[in-house]
């Protein structure tokens, strides 16, 4: 996917900074945009120790094995081939509860973590599995209760009701997650 | 609103309260396992950073060399005729693929229509309800080394059209 999409980004906005004489601009955001990633990796190098280290707490406690009987009845409809695996449902059941939960930044540790045990489990390496298409599915919905970090913005911006856009995104996620999970349906069997 | 932060605020320190009790009660080497788990988070950043960079700089450049506004100017007047407000545009372009560019635009969009207006309304929404799909999709993929991502990422583009089609109509009709 990469391959295609990154060459194209390149092509296009070189080319373009080229002749609408843009090259100022692009140099500069060649270096902010690397910078930016170091940045990014070593906010994610904190928070996914962090996480990683706490998913290990949890494994070794009966809690994960509850949350996973809790959780069980969606996994088992969302991801049939898994239905053995216990180690890959209680990593799924931590970061559909991150999700929830809206702790973004718990949900990525999380889910990287259960897409490494989903990778041993994949026949052909190089290719996603259905199980790990339905999770990226799962991680790409943005499935809140409660979408805090707008809300906050909404608030630090003297919002006379920050939380009034709770309701309409309860709405838009139900909608997109509906017709991505459908999508992928399809994609799924027109495969197999 | 003081309820849901305070509700926002509790979740993270009451997920790993109740984790680190548990540990406890059930007598286990708590830090012990921290750390085991932790290193393994270390491990996982190493494979996800050359694509954090190569993808920064690609979406970078779409941004800096102006071709993104171009885009966005020629096609205003298309999705005018559906009714699709010009104001959202830039948002709904940058969404799936820029987190922080994304957060960005909203709240300039915030701050120069009003927070409480019905295109500050749809732009909270459009940031609530999906994600910054291309990063989503190239850290799962990259840190398992898969290269074959079948239909996950027009799959994923679609839906995001769709929450974002939706917002503005939900956000028109409440208001």
């Amino acid at each position: 996917m990469l391959n295609t999409i990154w060459p194209i980004f390149i092509l296009i906005s070189f080319l373009y900074a080229i002749f609408a004489g843009n090259l100022e601009q692009l140099n500069s955001s060649i270096f902010a945009s690397t910078n930016d990633a170091i940045k990014l990796s070593i906010e994610l190098l904190g928070t996914m120790c962090l996480w990683n280290g706490i998913m290990q707490v949890a494994k070794k406690t009966s809690l994960i094995h509850k949350l996973t009987n809790f959780l069980n009845p969606i996994i088992k409809i969302l991801f049939p081939e898994m239905r053995k695996n216990k180690q890959i449902q209680q990593e799924i059941s931590m970061n559909m509860v991150a999700n929830i939960l809206g702790l973004g930044n718990a949900a990525t540790p999380l889910g990287l973590k259960a897409m490494k045990s989903m990778q041993k489990e994949n026949p052909q390496k190089d290719t996603l599995s259905n199980s790990m298409l339905v999770f990226i599915v799962l991680n790409t919905a943005s499935i809140q209760i409660i979408p805090t970090t707008v809300i906050a913005i909404r608030n630090s911006m003297g919002s006379s009701n920050p939380t009034s856009i709770v309701f309409p995104t309860w709405i838009a996620t139900i909608s997109a997650t509906t017709i991505r999970h459908y999508s992928y349906i399809v994609v799924i069997e027109s495969k197999t | 609103m003081q309820i849901i932060s305070f509700l926002s605020n509790l979740a993270m320190p009451l997920v790993i309260l109740l984790i680190v009790t548990y540990g406890l009660i059930e007598k286990n080497k708590v830090f012990d396992d921290f750390l085991e788990g932790a290193k393994e988070g270390l491990e996982m950043v190493i494979h996800i950073l050359p694509t954090l960079v190569g993808l920064f700089v690609a979406i970078g450049a779409l941004r800096s060399s102006g071709i993104l506004d171009k885009i966005i100017y020629f096609t205003t007047p298309l999705l005018s005729m559906i009714h699709f407000p010009s104001e959202i545009m830039p948002l709904a372009m940058l969404r799936p693929i820029s987190g922080s560019g994304s957060i960005a635009v909203a709240t300039d969009i915030m701050k120069n229509y009003g927070v409480d207006s019905t295109i500050g309304m749809m732009a909270s929404t459009i940031m609530g309800s999906t994600e910054t799909t291309l990063y989503t999709i190239a850290i799962y993929t990259s840190c398992v080394k898969i290269k074959k991502t079948r239909f996950v990422l027009w799959a994923s583009l679609l839906a995001d059209l769709v929450g974002i089609l939706v917002s503005v109509v939900i956000c028109s009709i409440l208001s």
